[in-house]
This record gives C-alpha cells, sequence and structure tokens, in this order.
C-alpha cells in the first residue's frame, strides 16, 4: 500500500495541477470497490459526481438527448456498438492512457467486435447473465435433485409454478432476455427474425404468470432477503446478493449459476461523450481504473471480472479461481454476446417486450 | 377624505401606472401579463415543442427524430408532417388499454379517497377550534419528508417479509406471507395515501364554513341524520368534493412513481407506457404523441367537473 502511494505520488501533483477538478461519471449501480473513487480523488485532485443507472436503454436516452453533462459513462458492448455510429462518442486519445498496456489481449479483441479498432472505448468489467438462486426455497419446492443448472428453472411451466410461491424475478433487459430464451429455444440469440421473436414471446408467455416482477436491480436485495428465490441475474450482482446475505445470516443462502445451456457474455465498456464538459478528466479517471490495483479492488469488491492482466496479481484467489466469474475455456465458448439490434427491430423487440411484461 | 385622496395621488409608483396608460396598457393588464407570460413560456411553449416532436418521425440519432422543417435544394421549404405516430396509438391496444386502465385506477383512487378523507374532513371540522389547526397540521405532517421515501416505506409495509405480513403471520391469521406488493391494490394504497391531504383540505375548507344551524333545522323538521347528509351537508359541500376529487384524480392519472415501485408489471398505467417509450424505445415522436394524447384525455374529465362546479356554484348565486 505505502509503495504504492510512493509510485503514484509524482502523478498525483502533476495531475492536479494540469487538470481541471471534476469529472461526471455514469455508471452501473452497485458496480464500484467504497474506496475507488476517494483514492482517485485523493490522488488526481479531481472531485467526481459519481451517478448510477440500472440498463443499458437509460443511457442510450440520455445521451441521444445530448448535454447529458457526463465525462464517463459505461455502456454494455452491445449497446455501445450502435451508438459509436451516432457521433455520441469522442475518440479516446491513447497517449493519455498509458494504462492501455495492462489489458488482456483476449478481452481487447473480443470487444473489438463491438468497438472495431478499439477506439472508441475501454473495457470496464465483464461478466455473464445467469441465474441466482435462494438454495434453501428452491431445494424445499424441488427436491434435492431439481435442475439448478438449467435454464429450465425458468422456462419450464412446472418447475416455474413450484417456484412462483417463494418468487422468480426476471431482468428489465429486453435484448437480453430475449437472447436468452431464443438461446435456450436452440435458435440463434441474435436473430432478428420476426417469427424467432414471437417464438420467444411464447416461451415467456408460458411462464409468466409465475414471473414476480421485472427489474435490472431490485432482485439483489430481494434474492438476499428471501424475497425472491429466483432471478435472472448478472453475476456480480448475484454475487453482492450471496454476501449480503451472508451478512445478514437468516438463513438465506444464495448462489450463482452459468445455466449449461449457456449464459449472455457482455463487456461493460468506460467511453467519453462527444459533449463531454472535462475530457482530460475523463480520460484520468479511465486510465486511473486501468491500475492494475484498482482493477483488482473492483473486482474483489463487486465480483466482476477485470479485463485488466496485470490486476491478477492482486485479485483475490478465490474468485480468480471461481468459474462463476472467471470461467473456465469449456464454459467460456458456452457463452453467446448479444450484438447491436438495428433500430427497426427494437420497436417490435419493446412491443413484445412489453407485451410479455404485461401480459397484453 | 382630503388627506386620503392626497395620499392617494403621492403613491410612489403613480407615474408608472401613467405611463403604461399612455402607451395604452391598464394597470389591468399589466397585472394579468406577468401569469400570462408565465403560461405562456412554460406551459404553452413546451406543449408546442412536444405537439411537433409528436408530427415527426423517428430516427436514431441526435435528437432521435427527423426535422419537420427542411430547406429543400430548389429554396423550397418542405414541412413533413408524419401522423402515423397517433395512428400507431390507435392501432396497438396496449396504449387504449394503458389509457383506460390509468382512468380506472385514478377514477377508484378517488373514490376510496373521498370516502376517507370525507370522515376526517367533518371531524375536524366540527372539532373543537383549540384542536382544529393540530389536527390540520397533523394531515399535512407527511409533506415534510419526501414523497419517494413515504413511497419506499410502504414497500417496506407491504413485501412478503415486511411489517404487515410479519404482524399477521405472529398473531396466526395467515400462515403463508400474503403478496401485496406489485399488484394492482398497493398501487390503490399508494395512491390513496399520498393525495388523501388533497381531498382532505378542501372538503375541510367546506365542511367547516357549513352552517350548523342548517343541520339543526333539518333534524328538527324530523329528517334523520342520513336524510340530512343527502339532502343538506352533501349538496353544500359539493365545491370541495368537486375540488378535491380534481386534485387526486388529475395527477393520479399521470402518476409514474407509484405504479413502477408498488405496482405488479402487469399494472399499465400511462405513466409507465410514457416512460418506456421515452427510456426503454427512445422513440420520441410516438412518446410525444402519447403525451398529447393523454392531455386531451385528460381535458374531458376536468371539463366535466368543472362544468360540475360552475352549476354549483350559479345554484349558490
Amino acid at each position: 500500500m505505502h509503495k504504492s502511494c510512493l509510485i503514484t505520488l509524482p502523478f498525483a501533483l502533476m495531475a492536479s495541477s494540469a487538470i481541471a477538478q471534476t469529472v461526471n461519471v455514469y455508471n452501473w449501480s452497485d458496480y464500484i470497490a467504497e474506496d475507488t473513487i476517494e483514492q482517485f480523488e485523493a490522488q488526481t485532485g479531481i472531485s467526481v459526481n459519481y451517478d448510477v443507472f440500472d440498463s443499458n436503454e437509460i443511457v442510450e436516452a440520455k445521451l441521444l438527448a445530448g448535454n447529458s453533462g457526463y465525462d464517463v459513462v459505461v455502456p454494455s458492448g452491445f449497446f455501445l456498438e450502435r451508438q459509436i455510429p451516432l457521433g455520441l462518442f469522442q475518440p479516446l486519445d491513447k497517449s493519455k492512457l498509458p494504462n492501455l498496456a495492462n489489458l488482456d489481449p483476449e478481452i481487447t479483441a473480443r470487444v473489438a467486435e463491438h468497438d472495431p479498432g478499439n477506439e472508441y472505448a475501454v473495457t470496464y468489467m465483464w461478466g455473464t447473465t445467469g441465474l441466482g438462486y435462494d438454495i434453501g426455497a428452491v431445494t424445499e419446492r424441488l427436491g434435492e435433485d431439481g435442475p439448478l443448472e438449467s435454464w429450465d428453472m425458468l422456462f419450464d411451466p412446472e418447475i416455474a409454478a413450484k417456484l412462483a410461491d417463494c418468487g422468480i424475478a426476471a431482468l428489465d433487459a429486453p435484448v437480453e432476455m430475449v437472447a436468452i430464451a431464443l438461446n435456450y429455444l436452440g435458435l440463434d440469440p441474435n436473430s432478428e427474425d420476426p417469427a424467432d421473436l414471437e417464438a420467444a414471446e411464447e416461451l415467456y408467455a408460458s411462464v409468466r404468470p409465475y414471473i414476480r416482477y421485472f427489474h435490472s436491480s431490485q432482485y439483489i436485495s430481494d434474492l438476499a432477503n428471501g424475497e425472491v428465490c429466483l432471478s435472472v441475474g448478472y453475476s456480480g450482482d448475484v454475487f453482492i446478493a450471496v454476501d449480503r446475505a451472508a451478512e445478514a445470516d437468516r438463513g438465506v443462502e444464495v448462489t450463482y449459476v452459468i445455466p449449461t445451456e449457456g449464459a449472455s457474455l457482455w463487456f461493460d465498456m468506460m467511453a467519453i461523450p462527444a459533449d463531454a464538459p472535462n475530457p482530460e478528466a475523463a480520460h484520468a479517471f479511465i486510465n486511473f481504473i486501468l491500475e492494475p490495483e484498482i482493477s483488482a479492488g473492483i473486482t474483489n469488491y463487486v465480483w466482476y471480472a477485470n479485463p485488466n492482466a496485470a490486476a491478477d496479481a492482486f485479485v483475490d484467489p478465490e474468485i480468480l479461481a471461481d468459474p462463476a466469474i472467471y470461467p473456465t475455456e469449456a464454459v467460456m465458448a458456452n457463452l453467446f454476446a448479444p450484438k447491436a439490434r438495428t433500430p427497426g427491430y427494437d420497436r417490435l423487440l419493446t412491443r413484445a417486450w412489453t407485451r410479455i411484461k404485461t401480459g397484453q | 377624505m382630503n388627506a386620503g385622496r392626497d395620499r392617494t395621488a403621492r403613491r410612489p409608483w403613480g407615474f408608472l401606472s401613467g405611463g403604461l396608460r399612455r402607451v395604452g396598457i391598464s394597470g389591468h393588464a399589466a397585472v394579468l401579463l406577468a401569469p400570462t407570460l408565465w403560461l405562456a413560456i412554460f406551459f404553452i411553449l413546451p406543449l408546442l415543442i412536444v405537439f411537433k416532436i409528436s408530427l415527426s418521425a423517428f430516427a436514431l440519432g441526435r435528437p432521435p427524430y427527423l426535422p419537420m422543417f427542411e430547406w429543400a435544394a430548389d429554396e423550397s421549404l418542405s414541412i413533413t408532417l408524419h401522423f402515423s405516430n397517433f395512428l400507431f396509438l390507435l392501432r396497438d391496444t396496449l396504449y387504449v388499454n394503458a389509457y383506460i386502465n390509468s382512468l380506472r385506477i385514478a377514477a377508484i383512487s378517488t373514490i376510496i379517497s373521498l370516502l376517507i378523507a370525507f370522515p376526517m374532513a367533518w371531524y375536524i371540522a366540527r372539532s373543537d377550534e383549540k384542536y382544529r389547526n393540530l389536527l390540520l397540521m397533523l394531515v399535512i405532517l407527511p409533506f415534510w419528508t419526501s414523497f419517494l421515501l413515504r413511497v419506499y416505506a410502504w414497500m417496506g409495509f407491504l413485501s412478503r417479509n415486511g411489517i404487515i405480513n410479519n404482524i399477521l403471520m405472529a398473531l396466526g391469521i395467515t400462515d403463508q406471507p400474503l403478496t401485496m406488493l406489485q399488484t394492482e391494490g398497493a398501487v390503490f394504497v399508494g395512491i390513496v395515501y399520498t393525495y388523501l391531504p388533497f381531498m382532505v383540505l378542501p372538503l375541510y375548507t367546506t365542511l367547516v364554513k357549513l352552517d350548523q344551524s342548517l343541520i339543526e333545522a333539518s333534524a328538527d323538521l324530523g329528517a334523520r341524520p342520513f336524510t340530512t347528509f343527502r339532502t343538506v351537508i352533501l349538496p353544500l359541500s359539493m365545491p370541495g368534493v368537486i375540488a378535491g376529487s380534481m386534485l387526486v384524480f388529475i395527477p393520479a392519472i399521470g402518476e409514474f412513481v407509484i405504479p413502477a415501485l408498488l405496482g405488479g408489471a402487469e399494472t399499465l398505467m400511462i405513466g409507465r407506457v410514457l416512460w418506456d417509450e421515452f427510456f426503454a424505445n427512445r422513440d420520441w415522436p410516438v412518446a410525444s404523441a402519447v403525451a398529447i394524447v393523454m392531455l386531451v384525455i385528460l381535458l374531458i374529465p376536468i371539463l366535466l367537473l368543472n362544468s360540475a362546479q360552475n352549476a354549483v356554484v350559479e345554484k349558490d348565486a
């Protein structure tokens, strides 16, 4: 700790004199270590306005409206992909991001699919979308041999019906939820064929009566409190629930599973809006996140994998070895990455999603 | 008398009204100018902008719609009006259902509020003058904390591991926790709870002015209490009933926060549809069309309630 302070001190002095004083960051909720911002402020003298969201759609709506006032936003790659051609972001000045050298080349190559040439964005964290359980409540209803490792838990009406009374939650994230359903049906998760969408809709309709709500962050506390017993969830968010449940110690034990049929793999990417008031500070913030110890600190706190190869040395070995966080090659091959949807398909998708949610 | 007239003549702002009169603006018009400007800038103008967006076409970009006016190369101005957004609302049952459902939820909430607020207002109006202000204060007291916080508090009450379920289970009334949160019932609870003071206050102001002797006269003439209520108290309190109903009904229709936090996904209300159009679909033109239609639909009950109020006032006069 002391050593790292000494190393970064000259940088801090340099930065505080050269850079203006605030940076506005817009990131996913529950997605940063407790002390990350504090450390950044101490090191650079730049104060941080930190604001959070829980859906990609909201970020896009704010960016499209313009003058969002944010310097750094962190949309998922499959949204960023279509936002780049709209001119919503400015290209990164890589000379201000020396820590890019720390990145794992494999991840960098993967996200180039969303951001050709890695010109506009840097991966913040990455993870999967799978299933979170309240193990006790689920085994009580399904016995010891319930198909916990399968999406059948959500999509088989008989199983879902048994879990309805202890509560099933789903994400309010149409692109991913429909991709998951298509994958379960053996279809291409990135299909934009209306017939496939209809099939996904029918699948949801068959279990809709058993799903209590659609929300993209509520399930964290609800899983931890035993308010729901099954939730589609983002890997690290479910781990927060695991942690909170253990802390509360009220007999709730939560687990995260990447189902065998495959789950969606996503990369959340830091980018600088074209009209960012302080791109200078934004670069400083992104570069700071890429410090090995900072990346590792966030991973150790939020339990999402970071793209930082140099950070592995500082990541809790238990996390690094957990295949639900850093999936093995075999699991990785089974994951699918959602791609950007075309605007024309968007309306079909969101309309189908509203029908699924409301039963109308 | 003379001294008084002198004083008015020496009013320091006299020259101002004189000057305005010379350019043809009467004091009366000048007074109206401020609210008119306010209304124009903060109501009419935004409304026109929303209306304009509702007639343009969606395009992914910034801003996310196509321009309405365009200079063509031959120096002609082309104006493109897309009525498709409004037709779209008619064609898709989602929107019609959402409007109807919002009206229904708002109407039921208004009636429940009225049923709860009337006895409350009556009691406050009839209680000793010493306590009246205190009781009124208690009605207003919840406003001292954030509305959002109070709705969250209801989530704590209604959830499966919440206070109400814990009490019911401790008393042995139920052995399974009841699902109250994320239901339509929870939305009614939220709306009635939030807007109740808006119903109590106008009711109180009419009931407190109600002449006690009229009620006594009715009783002396042999009317039973219910007849007195129906033929004397209720008609006289109509202005309060109507004002309170408007104050509850109108905001309840467009309510977003309460159905979003307390209601389930199937509680379809126009506020949520509007949010989805704007934030999930990023389709500003359709979102604007939804807003315009909501305004038009709101105008009908407002006009009805207004004419009812005018009728009451005229009858009084």
